[in-house]
């Protein structure tokens, strides 16, 4: 006997139009994206939609059956809150199936003015459990909610069990070992994190110093990792670098890794997981190609969970995309914390 | 001398200390000049040295002694063990509790208990100051990113919540589910052995180049240096920030809560004792978010000869 269960939606990133027609074409059930200011958690440099591309965007998806899903994230600053107002009312026009909000206070304006718009939780919103997510739900008749990537599988299974509304998680991409929304390392070195100017260790203050031996990678002067000739260096991002603590240096709070819960599908699917969300807005077209046509493939043959396995080839072409090309099941897998 | 019109309180303890030594801790605390004492583990369920029940005991014990109490709620809730503390705690029947994450603070509201909305609940405008102060928070705490202009900004909009502010401290930067500790002894988080309580201030995170960066504690990661925003008390209570949080440290709380309640009372530290302050902080301090700049900045002391 087998037990049939829907198939989660493939949420699928884009930072351009070609990166979301990329995810239509291989085989994304939702797409989302997040408008060119910082109103966004992925708000950087050259990346994102304006009004001419998203419409256009939106059409593209429309036209063949899939969603779109706008990503209005971080956090309303201040006094004057009306650019992240006039994202939400811009996008309710422009027609998105969904809008992702982090901030309560924009929930609250969104559910008023634009009452049919569907509301998402953010996992910026940092909801880690289903009481944190029931408050959303009865405040502003949530629909969705993303979860942080700190939880269990059992503990996932547990939230699902005790709340009404979608569960999404993340199935691919880079790992933030913090819980999102909860995390102002990146303020702390800057001056700018996601939960106010959408980015986390921007490449504004990256500098790369070639020295005779080594490379070394700063961010806003703060040494973050050091290469050897030989090494292959990473980006910057101040919770994967190597530091001392107590005489050893190491990875001491992460390791440069992506996340990859290909193994865990079944699972993910017979506890009755609504989406899986693909990380990686920042990444090119070509990223978000592989990454949802592998991930497609995956969830169409975890139909059968009985008879599923993950194929050498998945894993190959989600390994020439992983972050210094190593995976993790993350916080999925206890032993992981 | 002009009387500042702010209050005192003792935040929260981040870091795992032995039973005797948070007794004593708190026992010493009530002689000082504080308003509120904050209690709670707000860090890791697996720290029981003492108990929710112990908590809500001593908050009853201090509140006796004369200091108004608040029970600070667990950050990162992940398992219904959490819960189940969580909702003990918010139901204790006597004290006011400290919401940390939206969890509690919907559990606060179904129970109409009137609540601090802590530092982590992200409330970055006044919108979604107004939202929480309808689900029945009387003070908030800003993130501990905010600007200075960007809260003076919010507190003149209005809403009748009282503001307090992180000034004193290793800031509480990041939580995650993962130990850190832990991982730095190589043990796994569910059989840690308990090695924070070696480090009673946390275990130092440095660069490659001896630059103090960061703190470990736990599944939280902390600044290493110390944020002190005593230059700036004045400012403060001119732009309607109702009290100011020291933040539990091993050492020297008492000198650091009297140097604030001197300074509120109108009476300005002298050199000699900015000195013996600074070394309390660990020898360098921080307020670079209070000034609009990354967090590391350090602190500006000719700013303060001025004021």
């Amino acid at each position: 006997m087998t037990a049939t269960h829907t198939l989660p939606e493939l949420v699928c990133p884009a930072g351009s139009l070609p990166a979301l027609k990329a995810a239509v074409d291989n085989g994304a059930d939702t797409v989302y994206l997040g408008l060119k200011d910082a109103t966004n958690a992925r708000n950087f440099a050259g990346l994102n939609f304006d009004d001419k591309s998203a419409s256009e965007g939106i059409r593209y998806a429309h036209d063949r059956k899939r969603k779109i899903l706008m990503a209005i994230n971080t956090y309303a600053q201040g006094a004057d809150i009306s650019r992240w107002k006039r994202a939400v009312d811009h996008a309710a026009d422009l027609g998105v199936d969904a809008v992702i909000l982090a901030d309560l206070g924009l929930m609250d304006y969104a559910v008023k003015h634009h009452p049919e718009l569907r509301l998402h939780l953010s996992v910026q919103g940092s909801a880690t459990h289903y009481e944190a997510i029931n408050l959303a739900r009865d405040l502003f008749g949530i629909r969705r909610a993303v979860l942080p990537r700190v939880l269990t599988l059992d503990q996932v299974k547990h939230v699902i069990e005790h709340t009404e509304v979608e569960i999404e998680v993340f199935g691919f991409g880079s790992l933030c070992v913090m819980v999102e929304g909860r995390c102002l390392l990146s303020s702390y070195a800057t001056g700018e994190s996601p939960n106010t100017h959408g980015v986390c260790s921007p490449a504004r203050f990256v500098r790369w110093e070639h020295g005779e031996k080594q490379l070394n990678a700063r961010l806003n002067d703060i040494l973050i990792d050091q290469y050897g000739k030989d090494e292959a260096a990473g980006y910057p991002t101040l919770c994967k670098g190597r530091f001392a603590v107590g005489g050893e240096t190491y990875y001491a709070l992460e390791e440069p890794t992506s996340l990859n819960i290909l193994s865990m599908l079944p699972e993910l699917i017979s506890i009755g997981v609504s989406a899986i969300k693909v990380e990686g807005r920042q990444r090119s077209p070509a990223y978000v190609a592989q990454v949802t046509r592998t991930l497609r493939e995956a969830l169409d043959a975890a139909r059968d969970a009985q008879r599923f396995s993950v194929r050498p080839s998945w894993q190959t072409a989600l390994d020439k995309v992983s972050e210094g090309h190593q995976q993790t099941l993350g916080a999925y897998n206890r032993p992981w914390k | 001398m002009n009387t500042l019109n702010l209050g005192l309180t003792l935040g929260p303890l981040q870091f795992f200390w032995p039973r005797e030594q948070v007794m004593q801790f708190y026992r010493a605390a009530v002689e000082l000049p504080l308003d509120t004492i904050y209690l709670g583990e707000v860090v890791c369920g697996r720290r029981q040295q003492l108990r929710t029940q112990d908590w809500i005991e001593l908050a009853q014990e201090l509140s006796l002694a004369g200091k108004r109490c608040v029970l600070s709620a667990q950050a990162l809730i992940e398992s219904e063990s959490d819960l189940k503390r969580l909702r003990k705690l918010i139901d204790n029947g006597q004290v006011g509790i400290e919401a940390n994450d939206l969890g509690a603070a919907k559990l606060a509201r179904d129970s109409q208990v009137p609540f601090v909305a802590g530092p982590y609940l992200n409330i970055y405008n006044a919108e979604t100051l107004a939202l929480f102060q309808r689900l029945g928070a009387y003070r908030w705490l800003p993130p501990l990113e905010m600007t200075r202009d960007t809260l003076s900004e919010i507190i003149a909009q209005g809403v009748a919540v009282e503001t307090e502010v992180f000034a004193w401290g290793k800031l509480p930067l990041a939580f995650s589910s993962r130990c850190f500790t832990a991982r730095h002894y190589n043990l796994s988080k569910d059989s840690c052995e308990f090695r924070c309580l070696e480090h009673a201030d946390g275990m130092l995170l440095s660069t490659r180049e001896n630059q103090e960066f960061l703190t470990i504690n736990g599944i939280q990661t902390m600044s290493a240096e110390c944020q002190s925003l005593l230059p700036h008390l004045a400012d403060m209570a001119q732009i309607g920030v109702s009290a100011v949080r020291i933040s539990p440290q091993s050492e020297g709380v008492a000198e650091i809560v009297r140097a604030f309640a001197d300074e509120i009372a109108g009476n300005h530290c002298d050199s000699q004792r900015l000195n013996h302050l600074q070394q309390l902080a660990g020898g360098s301090w921080v307020d670079g978010y209070w000034r609009g700049q990354a967090g590391i900045v350090h602190l500006q002391e000719a700013e303060y000869a001025r004021t």
